[in-house]
């Protein structure tokens, strides 16, 4: 049972699927200047037809299994569901290959691609996990790939740096603004630009003009498809109380909210990077901070100043520190469907070593902001709580070692 | 009828439009730049409003919005800026920018103040057609302002009638592809400009990409009734203190 007097917000909102221009409600479609126009437009007319073929989903269902490791377990934490008194599964996306979600999407988007006859791939990454997941995917099939990333974030990421070369990719430095990752998706989006005709962009998150933020979603959706029927094989029922699941652009939530957006029962709960605090500058929960603005091609909740100019945000984790949210998510925010909750760069510390020492599980920064508000769902004994848990935490070793050092943790 | 297309009246050859960023290098170089880019012969000055996330501008307009950021410009100190501006510059204005901060100053409003400057028309790269048609482009026309699309050897036929068919004032014709200018290029660059020129479209064309020197602006202009240069004009300004000397140099250089 789910507390309702708690949270009467969450019942508010109906999701409604985007429509033929790419806008949940008031947000989404495609502000994109002429010169992407016709890229954009193809693969506005070409993805659902293509990812619904057979030969498409055999290939891409195969490789998920295969090579992928799917389906990722969802598991039951004994030790967290006592502590907070309700029951808690992890679903397991840190056993993916590459250690995220982010190749659920970049094997789709590397099949789609192929399709559309491109042979040369760009990305950009944050943290560097979409970046190692498209440079893997590009690799498998032979291609060429291009991954864009801030300078500032390619000193404070050198492992998943060495790791995109170690797999045949080229790693540019945005060295435009801020250089760090709204930098380095500009550098992709101009790189688009300037090579037309024979290049694919593989975008990150579900963010982008329509119709990435709904592409991106579908080939996400596999976790919530998943969880359904395990949760069913497991509790003999397929929704859970919530879900719960960390949100930058928004991927990992997208997929594990996306068999269930139309399940009022179900609570979405989205959990984004509250910094040092939301309201110390210093942070990135967009939708406490946000008003209605365009970013990298779509209408969405962006921070920004009273003139219009695209704020810095600040997380602890890379992959959560973008100053936007995908329009999907402003959605079930403006329509109150979606429940979203912020957790600091301390909160989120905590959360992960405390993860480790119960579950035996060190989860990435980014997921480690979910692991942080289980606390705050008012859940009860008899209310089932599903968390994506995103993305191992190898990549944050250098963050956890110095947290180590002060001696708090 | 604004002073835009006053100009395509009496003028179809060899129109020259300069492009500057508002506040660059210092805050208040705007209006001497314009004054200077007026006195050189220049038929219009595109006025960049300057944006952190300038997705269809090069790293040379980029940096230079960077610094006049910095400096302080906004859309609101721009406007200041362009109070009674009609007493030194007479040319065509138009404004260059993009829809996030237009959006938050409100688009209406945004509309209305710079009518009153007068500025005479409005480029934003990333607003689309339809949202063009269904929600902004009425308010556009209300207040008496062109529009312009940009369309590159990418567009269809089809599509490029539609955006001529939506645009007012002139065409803007911009090369997808790299800027290096290599004579291959030329020659796909002289070729889409004569598909255009066939089209006999409603709109003047002119071409924004690679014009750098007297030479590619005369090239531009035998497929074209003129031609728009950024990038090289804001590296002519660079590092300047005499910003409205170098700006003076630039366009005689070109048009002399």
């Amino acid at each position: 049972m789910i507390n309702r007097t708690i949270f009467p917000a969450q019942f508010k909102g109906t999701f409604q699927q985007p429509d033929i221009f790419g806008y949940y409600g008031q947000f989404g479609g495609a502000y994109i200047p002429e010169m992407l126009h016709r890229n954009v437009e193809e693969l506005k007319a070409r993805y659902l037809q293509i990812i619904n073929d057979a030969s498409f989903q055999q290939e891409y269902q195969q490789l998920l299994k295969d090579y992928v490791g799917r389906p990722t377990p969802l598991y039951f934490a004994p030790r967290l569901s006592k502590e907070f008194n309700t029951r808690i599964y992890l679903k397991r996306e840190d056993l993916c290959h590459t250690g995220a979600h982010k190749i659920n999407n970049t094997i789709g988007q590397i099949l789609l691609a192929e399709k559309l006859g491109k042979r040369r791939i760009i990305a950009e990454t944050g943290a560097g996990q979409h970046g190692v997941a498209t440079a893997t995917v590009c690799a498998l099939k032979g291609l060429q790939c291009i991954v864009y990333m801030g300078e500032k974030d390619i000193e404070r990421q050198a492992p998943n740096v060495a790791r995109m070369k170690m797999l045949g990719a080229t790693v540019v430095p945005a060295t435009s603004g801020s250089k760090t990752l709204k930098d380095a998706t500009n550098e992709a989006i101009r790189d688009w630009i300037n090579n037309p005709s024979d290049t694919h962009y593989i975008i990150g998150s579900v963010v982008g003009p329509h119709p990435y933020p709904d592409m991106v979603a579908r080939f996400q959706s596999v976790i919530s498809a998943e969880i359904r029927r395990q949760l069913k094989e497991t509790t003999g029922k397929e929704l859970p109380s919530q879900v719960v699941a960390c949100v930058g652009g928004g991927s990992n939530a997208a997929g594990a909210f996306y068999h269930f957006l139309e399940e009022p029962a179900v609570q979405l709960v989205a959990v984004e990077a509250a910094g040092h605090g939301v309201n110390s500058g210093m942070s990135a929960a967009t939708t406490q901070l946000g008003k209605p603005g365009i970013l990298h091609g779509s209408k969405s909740l962006v921070m920004q100043t009273a003139d219009g100019q695209v704020v810095e945000p600040h997380s602890i984790s890379a992959g959560l520190d973008y100053p936007g949210v995908g329009p999907l998510h402003a959605h079930l925010f403006e329509t109150g469907r979606g429940r979203f909750l912020s957790a600091t760069d301390d909160q989120a510390l905590e959360a992960a070593f405390h993860l480790a020492k119960t579950e035996g599980i060190i989860p990435a920064l980014e997921t480690a902001h979910a692991l942080a508000v289980l606390k705050d769902l008012g859940a009860g004994p008899h209310d089932t709580i599903v968390l994506c848990l995103s993305g191992r935490g190898d990549k944050d070793m250098a963050t956890y070692m110095k947290a180590m050092e002060t001696g708090k943790f | 009828m604004n002073r835009l297309n006053e100009l395509f009246q009496r003028k179809q050859k060899n129109i020259l439009n300069v492009y500057c960023t508002a506040g660059y290098p210092r805050l208040h170089d705007t209006l001497p730049i314009m004054r200077a880019v007026q006195a050189a012969g220049a038929d219009i000055i595109e006025l960049g409003m300057p944006y952190s996330d300038p997705l269809a501008d090069g790293p040379v307009i980029q940096q230079s919005s960077s610094i006049a950021l910095a400096n302080g410009m906004t859309i609101a100190a721009l406007f200041d800026q362009l109070k009674d501006f009609r007493k030194q510059v007479q040319i065509p204005v138009i404004l260059m920018g993009y829809m996030n901060p237009v959006l938050q100053f409100g688009f209406e409003k945004f509309c209305r103040q710079a009518a009153d400057l007068p500025v005479d028309g409005l480029i934003l790269p990333d607003l689309p057609e339809r949202e063009f048609e269904t929600e902004y482009g009425p308010i556009l026309q209300r207040y008496g302002l062109n529009f312009t699309f940009l369309v590159t050897p990418e567009t269809s036929e089809e599509r490029v009638r539609r955006l001529d068919a939506l645009s007012s004032g002139f065409l803007y014709a911009v090369s997808s592809s790299s800027t290096t200018g290599s004579s291959k290029n030329m020659q796909h660059v002289t070729a889409y400009l004569e598909r255009l020129r066939s089209y006999q479209l409603k709109n003047p064309i002119l071409v924004g990409f690679g014009i750098h020197d007297k030479a590619s602006f005369n090239a531009a202009c035998e497929h074209a009734n003129g031609a728009i240069i950024g990038t090289a004009f804001i590296k002519a300004l660079d590092n300047s203190t005499d910003p409205e000397g170098k700006a003076l140099e630039f366009v005689n250089g070109i048009l002399k």
